[in-house]
């Protein structure tokens, strides 16, 4: 089987695979924020930068190459990472302590594990108003990610295509596809794949938000570094390194 | 006017599939001023579209809007140049005199004024859109005219005819400017060399691309006509959106035949049946004098089924329209354009040589590169070769604007210095030239002698002047704002960098800078330059950089302090207190500790 290496490390991979998917099949973290393993990469968020023969690349869409050199785990990286961390926070409105998504949340596990411990940029405090119009659904604009996962899910999976996006620059935003542009006249459905594939607090069920306790959510028992790998398809064999 | 024309007729203009949608929007803006809210439901109907993805394109392109824009919606050029001409005095001078604030549409909903990004207009600016049609040399008496046509309600097409002239600024003519019409000549010359035989001359030409990155045209199509694929597409790139640069402009207007030439060889060279022009909305003026000239082709044989009567070579030009987005002159973002979506790029690989319009091979090229294609096709490559430089064959089409006698547009072997243009063009004193756009590379006086080449100063051939009297800060600041204005927002690095760097300009410009900004300016150049997803957010911070490493005093100048960093002025906090209790003693101020 070919294989390219990360941070020293021969990494195998099917042809096709991109650095990230074969990366995760092989046990190895690099941090992600839009891929999802059930998507096409999408290769916004860049969260997943790495050094590719020297050269930055996005790991979700790169596609794996025997004999790449990869780095991912380094300071410069790294810092690299914190910075786009820091600007997600800084585009938006997160106030996690009264989230509720707080410790189910991927950017505030990424902005923990990678050590973010300052705000760096001026925040922008965008005027954001939230659509609580759906009986069952929130949808908190606030905190959107500009991710595209739900609008990926939406036609894909759900094949309703409730959300897209306009807008341009750091003018661009998530629109709903309705009439009236409410979530409510809408044909989202609460068990739309579209619901639950948003990473951060920006699509919500409504009346469950505590249902388990702050101290008690994923990310506040193990770090996302140690987690994302339980979502990545990984055939047994090669996760085990047997 | 908006009720004569009904939606059917606008989109019978258009085949009835989703990739018409932008094409349709466009329509419908220049009915209605705007895109009325039933008539998106009925289009995203028509078209089989999610109704918020059509709301999704109207609010990627910023001649679209959805809420109407004023019966006159006039767009003043913002370009650095535009501004040395002193267009922000005329805008406020028209501001004024309309009793309109920037931006917001007057109440009773007459006129609206704004800026837009550069419209090409440089070497005869201060330029403005009237409704789409450009208007030239604006001053102060222009503005006053202006004014009182909108109040007396005159249609723009009754506006005096000289406010719409355009001139072509030709100074310095070569290979391509000197060709006479060309009709027939080069594409008959192509047919006798055969596809093969095409695109060897242009590789053994050493043909490189003329909007800016310079890959090797030969090889760009050969690899289109190998690569597999059920149809092949041939793009005219003709956004020619960078700043400063208006070259295609001119040869679109004088040399539009030889473009379509160029198309037509490269069509026969990778087989492909259908092109398309891809032409931005600044340069809407120029759709009907185009669309004529692909008439007269078709009527002549050279376009249509059986070209110059060889049958089977079978091969049409449609004229696509951008809607004001500099992103949509990236290759990848123009094919999602013309597909009728965002313009956003792709992810790459694979390219559009081998997965571009509707995943097909697809050649995109610029308006130049077609030109000289033509002519290589007609006369061989080695003749081309010899011209130019080891690794730039040929001659390149400058635009040269800003702050000399002459601007316009110059034709030069490949390797002229910047010395020889300045010259050329009568400026004196200059301190400092843009090469390329703001996208591109300030070189200070002491680099002059540089080249114009893929060698050295490498760049779509604009060129902007500034002398001795200019704050080159302003210039900096202005593409700042360029690129948070069009940066598509598909990646974090540019949606929310190139924000954070207007911010930060801004707050220099205002006096309130500190070391601390110039810092940030460094790190946001290091996250653009090695996380963004195109070429637009690897360049938004170059411009501001070079500027820094050359002409630091100007950026120092307006720093509050060198040496530390307050986060907030306490003490000047208090001023206005201060003065309206009338106190300034000690206990009326609070010391910051350095
Ligand atoms: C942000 C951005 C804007 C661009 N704008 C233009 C443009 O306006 N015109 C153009 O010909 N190429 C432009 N390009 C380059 C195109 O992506 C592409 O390389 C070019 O059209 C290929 O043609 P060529 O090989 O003939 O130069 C741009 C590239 C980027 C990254
Ligand atoms: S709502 Fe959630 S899933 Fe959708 S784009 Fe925003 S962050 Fe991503
Ligand atoms: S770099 Fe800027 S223009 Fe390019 S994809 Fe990213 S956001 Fe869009
Ligand atoms: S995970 Fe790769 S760009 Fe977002």
């Amino acid at each position: 089987m070919n294989s390219f290496t990360l941070d020293g490390t021969a990494i195998p991979f099917a042809p096709g695979q991109t650095v990230l998917q074969a990366a995760l099949e092989a046990g190895r973290y690099i941090p992600h924020l839009c891929y999802h393993p059930e998507f096409k990469p999408h290769g916004s968020c860049k969260l997943c930068t790495v050094q590719a023969n020297g050269r930055p690349a996005a790991a979700c869409t790169l596609p794996a190459q025997a004999g790449l050199v990869i780095v991912s785990d380094s300071e410069e990286i790294n810092g690299l990472r914190r910075t786009l961390v820091q600007m997600l926070f800084a585009e938006g409105n997160h106030f996690c302590p009264s989230c509720e998504k707080s410790g189910n949340c991927l950017l505030q596990a990424l902005g923990y594990d990678l050590g973010v411990v300052t705000a760096g940029f001026r925040h922008f405090f965008p005027d954001r108003p939230v659509d609580a119009s759906h009986p069952d659904i929130w949808l908190d604009f606030n905190r959107c990610i500009l991710c595209e996962l739900c609008v990926r899910a939406s036609c894909e999976v759900d094949g309703k295509c409730v959300f897209a996006l306009s807008g341009r620059g750091i003018d661009k935003h998530l629109v709903v596809n309705s009439l009236s542009g409410r979530l409510a006249d809408s044909a989202i459905g609460l068990d739309d794949k579209a619901v639950s594939v948003c990473p951060v607090g920006a699509i919500l069920k409504k009346r469950v938000g505590f249902a388990v306790p702050i101290g008690q959510r994923r990310f506040d028992i193990a770090p996302i570094s140690a987690q994302a790998l339980a979502d990545a398809p990984r055939p047994a064999a090669i996760g085990d390194g047997a | 006017m908006p009720s004569a024309v009904d939606l059917d007729t606008l989109l019978a203009r258009h085949p009835r599939r989703p990739e018409s949608l932008l094409q349709v929007l466009c329509d419908i803006q220049a009915v209605h001023n705007h895109i009325p809210a039933d008539l998106a439901v009925q289009v995203a109907e028509a078209l089989a579209i999610p109704l918020a993805r059509v709301r999704g394109v109207i609010g990627f392109y910023s001649f679209l809007c959805s809420e109407p824009a004023g019966r006159f919606r006039l767009l003043f050029s913002d370009d650095i140049t535009d501004r040395m001409a002193g267009s922000q005095a005329l805008m406020s001078a028209l501001c004024g005199r309309l009793w309109l604030e920037p931006g917001k549409v007057s109440e009773d909903g007459l006129v609206s004024v704004t800026t837009t990004s550069c419209i090409g207009m440089c070497d005869q600016g201060p330029a403005l859109l009237a409704n789409g049609w450009p208007i030239t040399r604006l001053s102060p008496r222009r503005i006053d005219t202006i004014a009182d046509l909108i109040r007396a309600e005159a249609p723009v097409a009754d506006w005096p005819a000289e406010f719409f002239r355009v001139a072509d600024h030709i100074r310095r003519r070569d290979r391509l400017l000197n060709s006479g019409p060309m009709v027939g000549a080069a594409l008959a010359a192509g047919l006798a060399r055969g596809p093969e035989g095409v695109i060897v001359q242009l590789e053994r030409a050493s043909l490189r691309g003329r909007g800016g990155a310079g890959f090797p045209t030969g090889r760009k199509w050969r690899a289109c006509r190998e690569a597999p694929g059920d149809a092949r597409y041939v793009v005219g790139n003709a956004d020619e959106g960078e700043p400063g640069t208006f070259k295609d402009r001119v040869l679109l207007t004088r040399h539009a035949d030889l473009l379509f030439e160029g198309m037509t060889v490269c069509a026969l060279a990778i087989g492909a049946r259908q092109g398309f022009l891809y032409l931005r909305g600044e340069y809407r003026y120029l759709l009907e004098p185009l669309q004529a000239i692909l008439a007269q082709r078709r009527a002549a044989g050279l376009l249509g089924a059986a070209i110059q009567g060889r049958a089977g070579f079978d091969f049409d030009i449609a004229i696509h329209l951008g809607a004001g987005a500099y992103i949509c002159g990236e290759e990848s973002a123009l094919i999602e354009s013309l597909e009728g979506k965002r313009g956003i790029p792709r992810n790459r690989p694979p390219f559009p040589v081998t997965h571009g319009y509707r995943q097909q091979p697809t050649v995109v090229d610029n308006v130049e590169t077609f030109c000289a294609a033509a002519l290589i096709a007609l006369s061989g490559g080695d003749g081309y070769r010899a011209i130019g430089t080891e690794q730039s064959s040929g001659t390149k089409v400058l635009s040269v604007s800003g702050d000399c006698a002459r601007p316009g547009i110059y034709e030069y072997p490949f390797g002229v210095t910047v010395r020889q243009v300045l010259t050329d063009c009568g400026a004196t004193d200059s301190q400092a030239v843009q090469v390329g756009g703001p996208s591109g590379a300030c070189i200070g006086a002491d680099e002059f002698d540089r080249r114009l080449c893929f060698e050295d100063l490498a760049s779509a051939g604009a060129l902007v002047i500034f002398d001795g009297r200019r704050d080159l800060f302003e210039a900096a600041h202005n593409f700042t704002e360029f690129f948070a204005r069009e940066s598509c927002g598909f990646c974090t690095p540019c949606r929310v960098g190139t924000a954070m760097l207007q911010d930060i300009m801004a707050k220099i410009a205002a006096g309130h800078g500190t070391r601390h900004e110039l810092d940030q300016i460094a790190q946001l150049a290091r996250v653009l330059q090695q996380s963004a997803h195109c070429g637009l957010g690897h360049s938004a911070c170059n411009p501001t950089l070079d500027m820094l490493k050359r002409f630091r005093p100007t950026f120092e100048r307006r720093l509050k302090t060198l040496d530390f960093e307050p986060a907030f002025d306490l003490d000047g906090a208090l001023a206005r207190a201060r003065a309206m209790t009338g106190r300034d003693d000690a206990g009326a101020h609070i010391r910051s500790e350095p």
